[in-house]
């Protein structure tokens, strides 16, 4: 009722205005009718009558909820301010929408990323374990988390009780043909043990999950992902109890997982048991590591307490098998953050810059609040003088910054619904990714950050405005009103935070973008410009014998390196720069043995034909290549690359020598060459590599062939892989790119967020420019009749330049000193993110403070320079 | 009515309310009538102020007591007639009631004659 009354009020003012005339003329009548005369009884008409406008205040009043009508007010008063002086309102709104709408986006993403719960049944009580190596050399990169081997899980889950369950799942990849001559694909898959989806409870969508007992390793069936389903099979749920073919043996269909079952990345297309196509001579290893285990926590039993039995069993594992890598230690990870594990640091990271710069342009607005504040000083002193509230006039301040939020925070919100989506794109292998959308929470946070951000900006400049000290602008006649010293210092602090932020911003960029830079150029071991890659995996069933696959591998190389335009061909089971491939221990037949408990010797372990390293331009640098001769049963040889050779050979020869490898036929290999280093991937040390030949036969777990190319290596794919058709035409090959592409693909994110970072700081320190001219702008024009009258008493043009400018700088410089030394503080958290620099880098510090420096100048030069030139008797007449 | 201080007219505000509701039972009447009525009614001790009357009609107007429409007076003039609703009339009743009780209350407190007076000033 009062609601509506509230937007009747012009109406009910009318109405009663019409109904007081109406009064006026009864009574006029009744007066002439008592027989005064027509003026007379008008004059006594409005006598009884009153005054009509108090009561038609009186009315309105009552009609009004004084709440609305007072922000009512206060909106309208702050609109028309802010479309008085449109390029300020623009500038902050513009600031404001790309801070919040930047902000927002970076919250979706850590939200989807790091916060919110997985699709499972009780996610935080689910974790990963990994085993733990105890040695330096395995922590030098951070602490490990080594995955498990199936012995070890095994006995984990067979003599502990601290877990409700344990599940363990492992990495595969199959040929996925059709039976009616679809085209072949080669699909990731994953081995998961068949009670991995009840304990993360997870409902097939179709069909039903494995059983016990198709958890052999003639266990045949398959269950797909819903993208598999939907790409593949068109969502065909008839699919269910069909067979399909992986590497051509066929499996049943017995399930569809459902829709939102993204797990461990959206790359898997289906899952197979764990044990299903292993050997079980390898699940009985305690040394082969290459399986992950997810725990499921009882309610009833800590993680502390959970963990340390398996602890003690892998402790009893590790003694009983001293002469194997078998870890000292469990190590727990909570399932998110296992997800998250690379993402986690550099999405903080670019959260913190995100957040620096809201506070930045919070700064920034405030700071043209407070100008703005000066302008108005006297009609706030009247305001104040006639009665007004502080609150009130702190209220009307405030909502200023209020609209100039909101509008930035509509615009912020419609930029991020972009930027979100372009950033969940951009970045590689972000979990979850196809989850990453603003909904409800993220809107919410997004209204908080507005509201926050009018408080941080308004708040300030509004108190400041309003204070006691504001009834001195009464009294002074002149500007130079001592309110307004204070409000100088005010702005000038606000300017020396903003300022220190921004050089934070900065220096943190610098550091990412010479990181990245370094990352860029480092040295991978081998020519990369000119090459082509791709991958292929020779199906087992119809590549049944080595010879077979031999066949098919050199039928390939000489056909490709017979092809005009290509200078050479390698084929390896892993390319520099493109991953790890795995590891295995060995001993040196002529060193002393091993103590039990003692490190290990460990490398890095490739296959590649004889012409590899010739094709990649990877250094010999002693001994002999492979030759063709290398192969099946007379290959027991091995070319170890030069950090194996500084690392197990230190001042000896290592050519010659035998190792012996247990995981690898448990043979003994002799040394035929040494050969440069070459990163597994960049920004990476080089670890030791120990290369066999790939025609030994004993190696067929799915290659990458490299051509060179003497032209753009993107145009020959297509003749590549006709080449490859015409050898066998159901064979698939994936990841067909460039070396270069592949390389710079793992540099991706680094470049992403060093760029984000640079963007931000760049912005940062225009916004900074930005706020040091406005300062000195409205110091000057607060001082124009002080400089007017040094200028009359002889100040020279020069020194009213020095003296202006030097008063701009200072809180330049105050920032500068203060911004380095919290960067000097603040990098150091992100020493682990950078490759070859130092977070104390001095070059990137001069940069930063040269550029500042410089910038921050030229900010202050124009007012500075406006200030020489004020002509003096026109300044000493500005009163 | 006049306005003596504060108080006086608070308490004065509800008895306007309850006479404006009272004059309307006879039948509808705008504000000029109501005034008058009061007046006549209470032998021209009460003069009813329009700033008072106004406000307090269209207060109880809000409260959904009465209700207006626009309609010609007895000189032919156009006027805003309120009528008594049903609401209204209950209130009427409660009013009524409610300022016996108190008269009475204060007669006894004034002592026996005094009520007779049913003093308002």
């Amino acid at each position: 009722m009062s609601w509506l009354r509230f937007f009747r009020r012009k109406r009910a003012d009318a109405e009663i205005q019409e109904e007081m005339d109406a009064f006026l003329a009864e009574e006029t009548a009744e007066n002439i009718a008592r027989g005064a005369d027509p003026e007379e009884a008008r004059r006594r008409a409005r006598i009884k009558l009153g005054n009509p406008q108090s009561v038609r205040e009186t009315l309105w009043q009552q009609n009004t909820v004084a709440l609305v009508d007072a922000v009512n007010r206060d909106l309208k008063y702050a609109m028309r301010t802010l479309a008085r002086t449109p390029g300020f309102s623009l500038i902050a709104i513009v600031v404001m929408a790309l801070c919040i709408g930047s902000t927002t986006s970076l919250f979706t993403v850590v939200r989807s990323v790091l916060l919110r719960p997985l699709p499972f049944r009780d996610p935080d009580k689910l974790v990963m374990l990994y085993e733990h190596f105890r040695d330096a050399r395995s922590n030098q990169e951070g602490f490990n988390y080594n995955v498990v081997s199936p012995g070890d899980y095994h006995d984990w889950r067979a003599q502990t009780h601290g877990f409700e369950d344990m599940a363990a799942w492992r990495f595969a990849q199959y040929n996925l043909t059709g039976e009616h001559g679809d085209l072949p694909e080669l699909v990731s898959a994953r081995g998961g043990s068949w009670n991995l989806f009840p304990l993360l409870g997870v409902q097939p969508a179709l069909g039903r999950t494995f059983t016990e007992s198709e958890d052999r390793p003639d266990g045949n069936a398959v269950m797909l992902t819903w993208n598999l389903f939907e790409r593949r099979f068109g969502g065909d749920r008839a699919i269910v109890g069909k067979q399909i073919h992986l590497d051509g043996k066929p499996y049943t269909v017995v399930g569809v997982l459902p829709k939102g079952f993204i797990y461990p990345d959206a790359k898997v297309e289906l899952w197979v048991p764990y044990e299903s196509g292993v050997p079980p001579e390898v699940m009985k290893h305690y040394d082969f590591h290459f399986i992950r285990v997810v725990a499921r926590l009882r309610p009833d039993v800590s993680l502390a307490s959970a963990l340390s039995q398996v602890g003690a069993v892998q402790y009893r594992l590790h003694m009983e098998n001293l002469h194997a890598p078998v870890a000292e230690d469990v190590a727990p990870r909570t399932i998110n953050d296992d997800l998250a594990r690379d993402v986690k640091k550099p999405l903080l990271l670019l959260m913190c810059a995100v957040g620096c710069m809201l506070l930045i342009g919070c700064l920034n607005v405030a700071n043209l609040l407070v100008a703005r504040g000066a302008a108005r000083q006297k009609e706030v002193a009247i305001r104040g003088a006639l009665g007004a509230q502080r609150w009130t006039l702190i209220r009307g301040q405030l909502t200023e910054s209020l609209l100039i939020c909101v509008a930035g925070g509509v615009g912020g919100i419609l930029l991020s619904l972009a930027a979100t989506e372009w950033l969940a794109t951009a970045w590689k292998g972000l979990p979850s990714a196809e989850n990453i959308h603003v909904d409800g929470v993220v809107l919410g946070f997004a209204c908080a950050l507005v509201f926050s951000a009018a408080l941080l900006a308004g708040l300030l400049p509004a108190i400041s405005s309003t204070g006691k000290a504001v009834f001195a602008t009464l009294q002074a006649s002149s500007r130079n009103a001592s309110g307004n010293v204070s409000r100088a210092m005010l702005r000038k602090t606000l300017l020396t935070v903003e300022i220190a932020a921004t050089v934070v911003l900065l220096v943190g960029a610098g550091l990412l973008l010479r990181s990245f830079t370094r990352l860029r150029s480092a040295d991978v071991g081998c020519v990369t410009n000119n090459v082509l890659t791709l991958d292929y995996n020779l199906p087992a069933e119809k590549y049944s014998s080595p010879e077979k696959v031999n066949a098919f591998n050199e039928g390939l190389l000489e056909k490709l390196r017979a092809m005009p335009g290509v200078r050479g061909a390698a084929l390896a089971s892993g390319l520099p720069g493109e991953g790890y491939g795995g590891d295995d221990i060995f001993t040196i037949k002529e060193h002393p043995a091993i103590k039990p408990g003692d490190v290990l010797p460990d490398a890095i372990t490739r296959w590649v034909d004889p012409g590899y390293f010739s094709a990649l331009e990877i250094p010999l640098l002693k001994g002999r290549y492979f030759t063709g001769d290398d192969r099946l049963d007379r290959s027991r040889k091995v070319i170890v690359s030069s950090e194996l050779a500084r690392q197990y050979f230190p001042g000896e020869d290592p050519v010659g020598r035998t190792i012996h490898v247990a995981a690898y036929n448990d043979a003994d290999y002799e040394i035929v060459g040494v050969a440069g280093d070459t990163l597994w991937q960049v920004g990476k040390p080089a670890l030791p590599t120990m290369y066999f030949p790939i025609l030994d036969g004993g190696f067929n777990k799915g290659q990458s062939i490299a051509v060179r190319t003497d032209a753009d290596p993107l145009a020959m794919s297509v003749p590549v892989q006709k080449q490859i058709a015409a050898l066998d035409a159901e064979l698939p090959v994936s990841n067909v790119q460039t070396m270069q592409q592949a390389i710079g693909d793992s540099l991706g994110n680094a470049r992403l967020s060093a760029t984000l970072v640079l963007g931000f700081a760049v912005l940062s320190l225009v916004l900074a420019s930005v706020g040091l001219y406005g300062v000195l702008s409205y110091l000057m024009t607060q001082r124009t009749t002080e400089l007017g009258v040094r200028m009359a008493l002889g100040a020279q043009r020069e020194q009213v330049m020095r003296m202006m400018l030097f008063d701009g700088l200072r809180p330049a410089i105050i920032g500068l000193a203060l911004g380095s030394a919290a960067s000097a503080a603040i990098t150091q958290l992100i020493g682990s993110m950078l490759y070859n620099t130092e977070p104390l880098d001095p070059a990137v510090y001069v940069v930063v403070i040269f550029t500042l420096l410089m910038v921050a100048t030229l900010a202050c030069m124009i007012p500075a320079w406006r200030a020489s030139r004020l002509d003096p008797m026109q300044a000493l007449r500005a009163e | 009515m006049t306005r003596k201080d504060k108080t006086d007219s608070e308490m004065l505000k509800g008895t306007l309310d309850m006479m404006i509701l009272r004059t309307l039972v006879t039948g509808d009447a705008h504000g000029h009538t109501i005034a008058k009525v009061i007046e006549r009614t209470s032998e021209d001790v009460l003069e009813v102020e329009q700033g008072s009357l106004y406000p307090a009609l269209h207060r109880l107007e809000d409260r959904g007591w009465v209700s207006s429409y626009w309609g010609p007076s007895e000189n032919n003039r156009k006027a805003k007639f309120y009528c008594l609703t049903v609401a209204g009339r209950k209130q009427l009743l409660l009013e009524t009631s409610r300022w016996r009780q108190m008269s009475r209350a204060i007669g006894l407190v004034m002592g026996e004659e005094a009520t007779a007076d049913g003093g308002i000033q």
